[in-house]
């Protein structure tokens, strides 16, 4: 990866092997364009006002389409820079599903959702817990395992994480 | 065959079939939770959270469970409580039932191994899955899980691949870890997807919220959970904390202290049922149509099987503080070696796992691996929520001695002044009474040296006591180290020249066995400007702890703190040569005597060279020690003395007076105290010293130089060359 890290949560998501792109919502289709590999499918992400636009994706996939998918892309509710983790929310939409069962996955997450550490994400949980119950995924990295005798990545969850950072968000 | 072979024999075959890798997972392992947590500037601050989190959910246990179940039910969720294993699958059985469920998907939970839930649910005719690939491997094998987060850790990729490819119909044998992971991950996702229900374990649970915390590294607890629209979480009642806000602190440790990551793969927090769709993989429905949280069932079993009556256990209770990381296991040099086949009970494994089994199975239960720790201590920095996992080690030992029955307590009655009942084990009893068997073996030598190595007493001594007749015994010296400062005329530096006054504590091994460690530890205090004092002290109480002899160093503490108190309130300082006597006055104290005593004496005590160190730094003259003049030695510290973090105050001053010092990267030379004598575990004993052996042969040309009274003894007997104390190197008066 030729690009260099901007930012300590870009330093970390290098650490951890993944890659990211930093783009605006107007460029948000080709960013996607780029990161995916076919075929891709992607949870909804209208309510943040970002369009898929002519991006090979398929929206609000059904479970078989999500099946047959290599690229699983979805929103990402908070990053954390110190160790590259993303928040996932486990929602109607699939966020979980669709970040979990194809072999990569693309993260759109908000700069200004980026905070510092896991103290700091922490408190933001609490105040969403104080609204209610809530469920979600801290997913740090690609899935991986030691257990047949040598790290190996990509075992029940993603072998690969690219994340797309929106600057102006 | 006599139950120590029989043990020996079990460990045997452990050492040849298992210990490879083992030791290299295990190692591994290790080397990246050193560098995660050398790396985490709120390590300490972390571990006292977690410990303060544990400590006030445990305290309000009652409290937390009234209030999951509110939460949960409020969610749309169930809880049931289950008194014990059987309830607890009795309920799951039935939640299947109604559910006519067919195919049931697992992530890893040491609960359900506890609970027997595998093999009862597949008795009552229901196919089960294990997802996480550590726990397939060893459902495949048939085994039981050898390492707390590690089930398949004494299986290296070769092992795996012979199974595989024995048990499944392959068109191609597979061969590399990547190939046997894509082929379970796709022989499993075939099982998810068709699965009727998913079962996980908990790591935490959150009674405000009714949230179950997983952690897990492959994202099959995420599959498991979400992907079926029933779910059962199984967690034993002590995985309860408050709320998200106690959780922070335990999701930097946990990963942290079992693998060396920074953070989990996955941190997963689900307050059931979750919104997320259920996967119907035959309806051509997009997922946000699909039926998200309506559709899903949701059962929190908690499982109490024992722990109410451990946390009303004064002793057992910190067991529930465990989150289960494996770090205990792995920082341990048995375990490195045999595992958790050996080093294990019916489910849990590792020093930890003496609370556990002690706790839910029974003493039966614990009796059978618990000798396996020697209470080296180097858990005890590892525990990311603080437990004295040696502590509890020695109080169950402690209560497996009075379980035992009496028989043959005459042959040892006058060797034996101690506090314990009739019947514990007459090798412990002579192990934990080593004070006076020193004092007679040292008034009859070298008659007692002749005697105790003949042929025939060796034999005896095997079949008695239970001392293997491989093993080197100490050679008793008839001129005591307070004999000989007696002899010489106390101190040489008169009171009124001194710039310090010390007390030198002479343990048995000093003042009997290895007493020119003594006379070097009193000329190089001598040559600082010490005045020194040998008085008679009572041995610590080291010995009789370590064979779970509680009473017995409880009186000894007592006696020691007797006899050293008038000193310290004198202002003198309390010096030890043996590392593991210190580590009685600066840890095991804090238990045995009142809070006052123990702060008086740990406060005043130092190990000898950690002492000498002080000297030096506060201006005392390093020439009038002898000089090394860049001669090189192989240094092994002792393993209380590094939990204490005194192995760098060696390593100083040896450095600071010229010598060469190498330390070794090993950790235990195995001996352990009496460890090594014993008949049943003297090969596991070489085994592992077996592995500084190989450290220090690499440098044939230093010096071996150790802290420890054991690991003289066990460096003795891998290298020819005789081991000194670094004391001796510092005499001035050294030949
Ligand atoms: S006792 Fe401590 S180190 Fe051992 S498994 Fe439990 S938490 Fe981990």
């Amino acid at each position: 990866m030729a690009v260099q890290p901007q930012t300590e949560f870009e330093a970390a998501l290098r650490r951890q092997g993944s890659s990211w792109t930093r783009t605006t919502s107007d460029a948000f289709a080709a960013a996607v364009t780029e990161a995916i590999e076919t075929p891709a499918v992607a949870t909804d992400l209208s309510d943040w006002g970002l369009d898929f636009g002519d991006a090979p994706v398929t929206v609000d996939p059904t479970p078989r389409e999500l099946l047959g998918a290599t690229t699983g892309v979805t929103g990402a509710s908070l990053g954390v820079s110190s160790y590259g983790s993303l928040l996932l929310p486990s929602d109607a939409k699939g966020t979980e599903p669709v970040s979990l069962y194809p072999e990569r996955h693309v993260a759109v997450v908000s700069e200004s959702d980026v905070v510092e550490d896991v103290p700091a994400a922490f408190d933001r949980l609490g105040d969403e817990f104080a609204e209610g119950p809530k469920s979600a995924v801290f997913a740090t990295g690609p899935s991986a395992t030691g257990d047949m005798g040598a790290l190996v990545y990509g075992v029940h969850g993603p072998k690969a994480v690219h994340v797309i950072v929106l600057t102006d968000r | 065959m006599s139950d120590a072979r029989l043990k020996a024999a079990e460990i045997r075959h452990l050492l040849e079939t298992e210990r490879d890798a083992i030791r290299e997972n295990t190692t591994h392992m290790n080397r990246e939770r050193y560098d995660a947590a050398a790396r985490f500037e709120r390590y300490e601050e972390a571990r006292d959270a977690a410990r303060a989190v544990k400590e006030d959910a445990i305290e309000r246990l009652p409290e937390l469970i009234e209030r999951v179940r509110e939460s949960v039910e409020a969610n749309g969720g169930t809880v049931y409580l289950a008194d014990d294993a059987a309830d607890a699958n009795r309920y799951i059985e039935e939640v299947v039932r109604d559910r006519d469920a067919e195919t049931l998907v697992k992530s890893k939970s040491m609960t359900t191994e506890e609970l027997d839930l595998n093999e009862h649910l597949e008795a009552a005719g229901v196919d089960v899955y294990e997802t996480d690939l550590g726990e397939f491997v060893v459902q495949v094998a048939d085994e039981a899980p050898s390492h707390l987060v590690g089930p398949s850790l004494h299986k290296s990729t070769a092992a795996i691949a012979e199974l595989f490819n024995a048990h499944f119909d392959l068109d191609e044998p597979l061969e590399t870890a990547t190939e046997l992971t894509n082929f379970a991950r796709d022989y499993l996702l075939e099982r998810i997807v068709e699965a009727d229900m998913g079962v996980t374990g908990a790591n935490f649970v959150l009674a405000d919220s009714g949230t179950i915390v997983l952690v897990t590294n492959e994202g099959n607890a995420r599959k498991s959970a979400v992907t079926p629209d029933a779910h059962v979480a199984v967690a034993g009642v002590e995985k309860l904390i408050p709320s998200v806000e106690e959780l922070e602190p335990f999701t930097e440790l946990i990963a942290r202290a079992a693998t060396g990551q920074d953070y989990p793969q996955y941190l997963t927090m689900l307050s059931p049922p979750v919104d997320s769709p259920t996967l119907d993989f035959d309806a051509d429905v997009p997922l946000s149509e699909a039926a998200g949280e309506s559709d899903r069932e949701f059962h929190l079993v908690l499982v109490d099987n024992g722990r109410t009556a451990m946390r009303e256990d004064d002793q057992l209770r910190e067991t529930l503080y465990c989150i289960r990381c494996g770090a205990c296991a792995n920082s341990c040099a048995n375990f490195q070696h045999v595992g958790g086949h050996a080093f294990g009970g019916e489910t849990y494994t590792g020093g930890i796992a003496t609370g556990w089994e002690a706790g839910i199975e029974g003493l039966d239960t614990a009796a059978e691996f618990n000798d396996l720790c020697t209470g080296c201590t180097r858990c005890v920095n590892a525990c990311p929520v603080k437990i004295d996992i040696p502590w509890i080690n020695t109080v169950v030992r402690d209560r497996i001695n009075r379980g035992e029955d009496a028989e043959l307590d005459w042959l040892v009655e006058g060797l034996t002044p101690d506090a314990e009942p009739g019947g514990m084990s007459l090798q412990k009893r002579f192990f934990g009474n080593f004070e006076t068997v020193a004092k007679l073996g040292s008034a009859t030598a070298p008659l007692s040296n002749w005697i105790a190595n003949a042929g025939p007493a060796r034999g005896l001594m095997e079949r008695t006591l239970g001392i293997d007749r491989r093993r080197d015994l100490p050679t008793f010296e008839r001129e005591t180290l307070r004999k000989w400062f007696d002899a010489r005329g106390g101190s040489r530096v008169p009171l009124a020249d001194a710039d310090r006054e010390a007390v030198l504590y002479a343990d048995p091994y000093t003042n009997y066995v290895q007493v020119d460690r003594g006379r070097a530890a009193v000329r190089v205090l001598e040559a600082l400007g010490v005045h020194v004092r040998v008085p008679e002290i009572p041995e610590s109480g080291r010995a009789p702890l370590s064979q779970g002899m509680v009473a017995t160093a409880d009186e000894r503490a007592s006696a020691v703190y007797g006899a050293l108190a008038e000193h310290v309130d004198a202002g003198r300082d309390v010096v030890v040569v043996e590392p593991s006597d210190l580590a009685m006055f600066r840890r095991e104290y804090e238990k045995l005597l009142p809070e006052r005593s123990y702060e008086r004496l740990s406060e005043n005590s130092y190990e000898v060279l950690e002492y000498v160190y002080g000297l030096l730094e506060n201006g005392a003259d390093a020439g009038a020690l002898a000089d090394g003049d860049g001669r090189t030695i192989a240094y092994h510290s002792h393993c209380q003395q590094r939990t204490l973090g005194l192995d760098a105050h060696t390593e100083a001053v040896l450095d600071a007076r010229g010598y060469d010092v190498l330390s070794s990267t090993v950790e235990c030379c195995g001996m352990a105290g009496s460890f090594g004598y014993k008949a049943e575990y003297y090969e596991l004993s070489m085994d592992v010293g077996g592995d500084l052996k190989s450290e220090f042969a690499a440098h044939p040309d230093r010096e071996i130089v150790a802290s420890g009274t054991s690991c003289l003894e066990q460096l003795d007997a891998l290298f020819d060359e005789g081991t000194r104390h670094p004391v001796e190197l510092l005499d001035p008066k050294r030949t």
